[in-house]
């Protein structure tokens, strides 16, 4: 499973690039995506998806 | 009387080459007009009771020192886009050209195009002294992209002053490159030492991986906060605290985190009305926390002074603010714009443009003094607000119909002393008055005696009489605290003479929101 970013709502501030342990999340014509195939929900890292914890706006990073 | 400066007094076609600002700068030097002023040559205008060293560091920093900021720039660029913590009065989801307010920006830059852009104010703006990097989030949470830009600024343009303002959640660990990158200046904004009442601004902060809600969140974010404000005051880092009073949240907090700081070694506290109008969609503003009045803002600021030194004139700008305070001409430095001009650092123009200002600032306390020593015989223990029209320079040089501002003076025995400003929308707009009337401009000024002005039409000095306040012309394009002081004595004479009655005067409305230069 992976999680995306409900792109309507992203105010791309860029705070998830930072946090992903996987590199997953890169800009791509002036919004951020989660690459899925490289999305673990960072399963193994941390206790919670890090893009879920640190996005100011809620539920924009949400699961796929 | 001195020619104000202008920009065009410099470069620019017919304009003076910099031999001339040289030979006009060896003319006003020291040839003191006598009076009976304190001030001398080569004395800090506008020290106050700040140590040398001190002063130094601020005396051209318009953030640090209310003196400076009728003279120089600084400009702000949005380079830190992410946060990491949520504060109730902050919404960074909408960018709309009629907001004005911290957290809020047109465009986001890399870098590269941050520096760029500070060779280009700094080549349009000779007397922009001060690049600080403040956001839209927090410059400490985007290390990588804030440390970049100083870098590159400090290659090319090693003059300017370089500053961050941080929520302080992970001050601590950057406090060692912010010493290294020769940083002088930072500001933290800290809205409470006690937990409990963290709890009421902040739901929630980023920190270790986690998100943290609750006491927990506000204990860790304190704890921080003054940690890192303890690291910067022992390598003698000058540290600003910034508050926003909340009324009902922290406002009778503000005064025990004002202790906490200045014990700390913070040299200045800036209190701030809280900004929270409903469309602003912030969580204050969503559940109508209102923020505070002039009066009760001047009240808790007058409460700290005793403390320290209290900060009057922050104009609470953008994220990408360029040009004096109360002003913002970010407009014309838009990164397209940018990419275009022909930029040229010409870094003796800027130095002597900015002995000129220098000068100025001299010729402009030792009037003040000479004023002040007039009053030496007042025992009267009237206080008054005056209103002045001003567009920089420290001169009351702008018309009452073009204000965008009017900058609030405390006039007593003692002298006058900048105690705030008050935005308004513009009375007079492509030479018509406006659909509003002078109405909510009665409101901001409610509290003053008087309105010192450049020039004034007939129906607002009419409607301004009618509600109390003499709107006065007979001050045009003198200096600020000079006419303040002539005004106030000229005031009290009168009512001596039983010419006019001296009453009291009320509260007055803190404009919230917009502030926009068109």
């Amino acid at each position: 499973m992976a999680y995306k970013i409900v792109a309507s709502q992203c105010t791309v501030c860029g705070a998830c690039e930072f946090e992903c342990p996987n590199a997953a999340i890169t800009m791509k014509r002036g919004m951020y995506v989660i690459e899925a195939a490289k999305c673990t929900e960072c399963e193994g890292h941390f206790d919670k998806p890090q893009c879920v914890a640190v996005c100011p706006v809620d539920n924009t990073c949400i699961p796929a | 009387m001195q020619k104000l400066l202008q920009l065009h007094d410099f470069g620019g076609p017919g304009g003076k080459t910099l031999d001339d600002v040289r030979r006009e700068a060896a003319q006003t030097g020291c040839s003191s007009t006598g009076g009976s002023g304190k001030a001398s040559c080569g004395s800090g205008a506008g020290q106050g009771d700040l140590p040398p060293e001190i002063w130094d560091k601020v005396k051209n920093h318009p953030c640090y020192s209310e003196q400076a900021h009728h003279h120089f720039a600084r400009m702000h660029v949005a380079v830190a886009p992410a946060c990491n913590i949520q504060c109730n009065y902050c919404n960074r989801k909408y960018d709309c050209a009629n907001e004005s307010r911290p957290g809020v920006v047109s465009e986001k830059l890399t870098p590269e195009q941050a520096a760029r852009k500070v060779l280009a104010v700094a080549s349009t703006i000779p007397q922009m002294t001060v690049l600080g990097v403040a956001g839209p989030g927090d410059p400490l949470a985007n290390p990588g992209k804030t440390f970049k830009t100083f870098e590159l600024v400090a290659a090319t343009a090693p003059d300017i002053k370089l500053c961050l303002s941080t929520n302080g959640l992970t001050l601590p660990d950057h406090v060692e490159q912010i010493a290294a990158m020769n940083v002088d200046h930072v500001t933290i904004t800290i809205n409470m030492v006690d937990p409990e009442i963290g709890t009421k601004i902040y739901p929630w902060i980023f920190y270790n991986h986690r998100r943290i809600e609750g006491v927990e969140a506000s204990r860790i974010l304190s704890e921080r906060q003054l940690l890192g404000l303890e690291m910067l005051t022992a390598r003698g880092i000058l540290v600003k605290v910034n508050s926003v009073m909340i009324p009902g949240v922290n406002d009778k907090h503000l005064v025990e985190v004002n202790k906490a700081v200045k014990s700390r070694g913070a040299f200045l506290h800036n209190i701030m009305p809280l900004i929270s109008a409903p469309e602003h969609g912030t969580v204050f503003g969503l559940t109508g926390q209102r923020g505070p009045s002039a009066q009760e803002l001047k009240a808790l600021q007058d409460a700290c002074e005793g403390e320290m030194n209290m900060m009057r004139h922050c104009r609470q700008c953008r994220a990408d603010a360029v040009g004096l305070l109360g002003e913002d001409r970010s407009a014309e430095f838009s990164t397209d714009k940018v990419m275009e001009m022909d930029v040229n650092y010409d870094l003796a123009a800027r130095q002597a443009y900015q002995a000129k200002v220098e000068q100025e600032r001299e010729v402009i306390a030792k009037a003040k003094q000479a004023e002040l020593a007039k009053l030496v015989d007042e025992t009267s223990d009237i206080k008054i607000l005056v209103a002045i029209a001003t567009k920089g320079g420290g001169r009351i040089n702008e018309h009452f119909g073009h204000a965008h501002e009017f900058q609030i003076y405390e006039a007593s025995s003692a002298g006058a002393k900048f105690v705030g400003h008050r935005r308004v929308d513009l009375y007079c707009e492509g030479g018509y008055a406006s659909a509003d009337g002078v109405e909510p401009i009665l409101r901001a000024l409610n509290d003053c005696t008087a309105v010192l002005v450049a020039k004034i039409g007939i129906c607002p000095k009419d409607s301004l009489e009618g509600a109390g306040i003499e709107a006065v012309e007979s001050y045009a394009f003198e200096f600020i605290e000079q006419s303040v002081i002539a005004y106030f004595k000229d005031y009290l004479a009168r009512v001596g003479k039983s010419e006019i009655r001296h009453v009291a005067r009320g509260d007055a409305d803190i404009r919230q929101g917009a502030f926009t230069e068109t």
